[in-house]
C-alpha cells in the first residue's frame, strides 16, 4: 500500500515531548507506556521521558527474548514485549464484590474500585487490532462487561507506528500493520530528532492542539514513510489465512495434533500473553469461619485442565485437546463468534512459549500435509506418492502417507470431542472440501 | 456440638509447614476460636488424646516407628491432610531412595548402629489413605486456610492444579525462561507459591510437585536441546519432591539415559 504524507502531518520535537506528558499528567490521565523492567522491555507508569527504553531493543525468536542495547538513542526502537494493554483494560485479577453475614443474613457489596484513566502511550498497529479485538468481546457483545467498558472508554491512545520488526511478527499475514491506520488518538512514526504525528481523534485533536508542533515537512514526512516501510520489509514471518477456518476444522482429528501436545507444555503461558485472549473465572474466597466472602475474577486459560472441568470431569481431558480447542478458536471459530480472527500476529505466543511452539508453523504443516493428501488422492498418483512418503517424514514432522482427514461441511464450527469417531475412515474419493484448498 | 478438634502431627521434616500454621499471625486467634487445638506439639504441650475432627501431617515415613504411628493417627482422625512435600511426596530424604542406605549411615554417623531408619523415604499416602494434600516446601499460607475453611464448612477445597505460568502470568512477571535463559520447572509444576522464585528472577525450582497431567518430557526434551546435561535435570527433577511419581519417572528416564550414553 502507499504510504502517503497526509496534510494532517504535524510535527513533535523530541526536545518538547516531555509537554505531552506533562499536559496528560494534568489532564488526570494515568500515562502508560514502555519502560525496562525485569530483563524486558515492559509496560509502565510513565513520568519523563527519561523512563522510556530509549536506546534499547528486543530479540526475539520462538522461545527466545532478549533486551540488546541499539547502537543509536531510538525511543521506540524495539516491538512488542511480554505484555500487552490488556492488563489495564482486562487487569489479571479484579475484585467483583464482598459479601458479609450478618445476623444470618447476606449482604452483597460490588467492589467499588475508582476506574483509571488511562493514557496509553506506544500502542503498535498489531496492537490497536487487539484492542478492537477485545472491545468486540468485552464492549459490543449482548454481555458488555462494566469494568472494561468503563476503563475503555476513558483511555486515550497514542500509537506508533513500529519502524522496525522482529522475526516473530506476522502483522502482514493477518493485515493489522505495521501502519497503524485506525483506532488511536494520536499515531507517532520516530525520526532522529522528532516525531512525525498524525491526528486519529476529535480527542487527539484537541490535544495536538496544546502541543508545541509545527507543520511536518516534506523530508519529515518522506523519513517517517521510509522508516515505516522498514519496519513492512523486514517482515519474514508468514500466516496464510486463505481458507485457513476450513483447514483447521477438518482436520480435527489429524494426527499432526498429536505432535504438538508431545511439545506443548500446555503452561498457559501463549494465553497469558496474548492480547486477545480474554478466558477468566471467578474465585471466591471466604474467612476461616465463612462469615465474609470475595469474590474475584482471574485470568484463566483454556490450557488449564481444571478450566474445562464440569460436573463428572474435564470435557478437554489432554493436551492435544486443549491445544486443538486453542488454535482452532484463535484462528478459526473467533470468525463465527466475534466476525474476525483471534490472532493479530503479534507474535508474543512464538516468542513466549517456553519451548517455542510456533503456530505459523503448526499452521504450515497442516498445510503441507493438506497439499500432500490433494496429491495422493489424484488418480493415477498413488505409485508416486507411496514412493514419495517412503521417503519418510517431511520437515514438518508429518507422516507423508497419512490420508488428511476431512470432516463433512457446515459442522465446522463445533469441535469434535476426542471420542468421536475418525472421519477419515469414511473418507469417499472426490469427498474432499474444495474450501479446505482454498487460494492454493 | 463443641468446636471442631484439630491436631498436628510431625513426621521426618523440617517443621517449616507446621511453622506455616503459626506463620497464620492474622488468622490464628480466629482459628483458635473456631477449632480446638488439641495436639500441636510445635506449639504448646499440651497433648489431648483423639479422636481429632481433623489431623494436619507434615513429614515423611522414615522409621519403623512412623509406620505404626501413621496408623494409629489415622485410625484417630476424621479427616487427615497432609501438609507440605515430605508429606506428600517423600521430601528431600526421599533422595536417599536412589541411595544405598547402608552406606549412608556408615559414612554419616559415628556409630550407625544406633539409628534405625528406613531404606526409604515414603509419603503418607502410601500407607494410609489421606483426604487432601496440600503440596509446597513449605505449603502455602493461603492454601492452608482454605483448607481449614473449607473443612470447617463441610465444602470441597479449592487449591490449583495448574501450572505456576499461571500464576506468574497474572502477576505479570517476565518470565525468566525466554527473557533470561534460566531454565525452569514453572511449565510442570503445580501452583500455589505465588510464583515466588520466577518473580525474583530465580527459575522455579518445582517445591510444589508436578501440576496436573504435566508435559515432563516435552520440557525435559526443549532443554537437553538447548544443550543442558540429562544429569543437571535429574538433579534439578530430584529436588524436594524427588519421588512425586511424575517427577521420579522422568529422572529415572534421564538418568537411564545418561548412563546409556557413559
Amino acid at each position: 500500500m502507499v504510504d502517503q504524507a497526509t496534510a494532517d502531518e504535524q510535527y513533535l520535537a523530541k526536545a518538547d515531548f516531555q509537554v505531552l506528558l506533562d499536559l496528560l499528567a494534568g489532564e488526570g490521565y494515568e500515562v502508560i507506556g514502555p519502560t525496562l523492567g525485569e530483563g524486558a522491555i515492559v509496560y509502565g507508569p510513565l513520568r519523563s521521558v527519561a523512563d522510556l527504553p530509549r536506546g534499547w531493543t528486543d530479540e526475539q525468536e520462538a522461545g527466545h527474548y532478549r533486551l540488546v542495547r541499539r547502537n543509536d538513542e531510538a525511543w521506540f526502537g524495539f516491538v512488542v514485549g511480554p505484555q500487552s494493554w490488556k492488563q489495564y483494560l482486562f487487569p489479571p485479577r479484579t475484585r467483583l464484590l464482598t459479601a458479609k453475614c450478618e445476623h444470618g443474613t447476606w449482604k452483597m457489596q460490588p467492589a467499588e474500585e475508582p476506574v483509571p484513566k488511562y493514557a496509553f502511550l506506544g500502542v503498535r498497529a498489531c496492537e490497536l487490532a487487539a484492542l478492537d479485538v477485545q472491545d468486540r468481546v468485552f464492549m459490543h457483545s449482548a454481555f458488555p462487561d462494566p469494568h472494561y467498558v468503563q476503563r475503555r472508554q476513558q483511555a486515550l491512545v497514542i500509537a506508533v507506528n513500529c519502524t522496525q520488526a522482529a522475526p516473530t511478527c506476522f502483522c502482514t499475514s493477518m493485515a493489522t500493520g505495521p501502519r497503524c491506520r485506525q483506532g488511536f488518538d494520536l499515531a507517532l512514526t520516530e525520526l532522529a530528532e522528532g516525531f512525525v504525528l498524525e491526528i486519529g481523534s476529535p480527542r487527539g485533536r484537541e490535544l495536538a492542539a496544546r502541543l508545541p508542533l509545527a507543520p511536518a515537512s516534506e523530508q519529515q514526512c518522506r523519513d517517517a514513510a521510509d522508516a515505516r516501510a522498514q519496519a513492512e520489509q523486514q517482515i519474514t514471518r508468514h500466516l496464510a489465512t486463505a481458507g485457513l477456518r476450513e483447514l483447521l476444522l477438518s482436520n480435527l482429528n489429524h494426527p499432526h495434533w498429536d505432535e504438538v501436545a508431545a511439545r506443548c507444555l500446555s503452561c498457559a503461558n501463549c494465553t497469558m500473553v496474548c492480547p486477545t485472549c480474554f478466558c477468566s473465572s471467578v474465585e471466591e474466597v471466604s474467612d476461616l469461619l465463612g462469615e465474609q466472602i470475595a469474590r474475584e475474577r482471574v485470568w484463566d486459560s483454556c490450557f488449564n485442565p481444571q478450566f474445562s472441568y464440569v460436573h463428572g470431569g474435564l470435557v478437554r481431558h489432554n493436551i492435544r485437546s486443549r491445544y486443538r480447542q486453542w488454535l482452532t478458536h484463535k484462528l478459526a471459530t473467533w470468525h463465527d463468534q466475534f466476525g474476525t480472527s483471534g490472532c493479530v500476529g503479534c507474535g508474543r505466543c512464538i516468542s513466549w512459549c517456553p519451548v517455542g511452539i510456533d503456530l505459523t508453523q503448526e499452521v504450515a504443516g497442516f498445510r503441507a500435509a493438506a497439499d500432500r493428501a490433494l496429491f495422493d488422492r489424484r488418480p493415477g498418483a498413488g505409485e508416486h506418492a507411496a514412493s514419495v512418503s517412503g521417503q519418510g517424514r517431511g520437515p514438518s514432522g508429518l507422516s507423508a502417507s497419512r490420508p488428511f482427514l476431512q470432516q463433512p461441511r457446515g459442522e465446522a464450527g463445533r469441535p469434535l470431542p476426542d471420542e468421536a469417531p475418525e472421519l477419515g475412515q469414511s473418507d469417499a474419493p472426490g469427498s474432499e472440501s474444495p474450501r479446505s484448498t482454498e487460494g492454493r | 456440638m463443641g468446636r471442631p478438634r484439630l491436631a498436628v502431627f510431625k513426621f521426618a521434616s523440617c517443621d517449616g509447614c507446621q511453622l506455616t500454621v503459626l506463620s497464620l499471625e492474622d488468622e490464628l486467634l480466629q482459628l483458635a476460636e473456631a477449632v480446638d487445638i488439641c495436639y500441636f506439639l510445635e506449639a504448646s504441650s499440651r497433648m489431648e488424646p483423639g479422636p481429632y475432627d481433623v489431623a494436619l501431617v507434615e513429614g515423611s515415613v522414615s522409621t519403623e516407628e512412623d509406620l505404626q504411628r501413621i496408623l494409629e493417627i489415622r485410625q484417630n482422625s476424621r479427616y487427615l491432610v497432609t501438609i507440605g512435600a515430605c508429606a506428600t511426596a517423600g521430601g528431600i530424604q526421599a533422595l536417599r531412595n536412589w541411595g544405598d542406605h547402608a552406606e549412608f549411615l556408615r559414612c554419616v554417623y559415628a556409630k550407625p548402629e544406633y539409628i534405625r531408619s528406613l531404606a526409604h523415604s515414603t509419603p503418607i499416602a502410601a500407607h494410609v489413605p489421606v483426604d487432601f494434600e496440600l503440596r509446597g516446601c513449605p505449603i502455602s499460607k493461603q492454601q492452608l486456610l482454605e483448607v481449614l475453611a473449607a473443612l470447617l464448612a463441610g465444602r470441597r477445597p479449592k487449591t490449583p492444579e495448574h501450572a505456576v505460568c499461571l500464576e506468574c502470568k497474572r502477576r505479570l512477571a517476565v518470565c525468566v525462561a525466554v527473557a533470561r535463559g534460566v531454565p525452569c520447572l514453572g511449565p510442570v509444576t503445580q501452583a500455589g507459591c505465588g510464583a515466588l522464585c520466577p518473580a525474583f528472577g530465580r527459575g522455579c525450582y518445582g517445591c510444589f510437585g508436578p501440576a496436573a497431567q504435566p508435559n515432563l518430557a516435552g520440557l525435559t526434551n526443549h532443554l537437553q536441546a538447548a544443550g543442558m546435561a540429562p544429569r543437571r535435570l535429574v538433579s534439578g527433577l530430584r529436588l524436594f519432591n524427588a519421588a512425586a511419581p511424575a517427577f521420579q519417572q522422568e529422572s529415572d528416564r534421564l538418568a537411564a539415559l545418561e548412563e546409556a550414553e557413559r
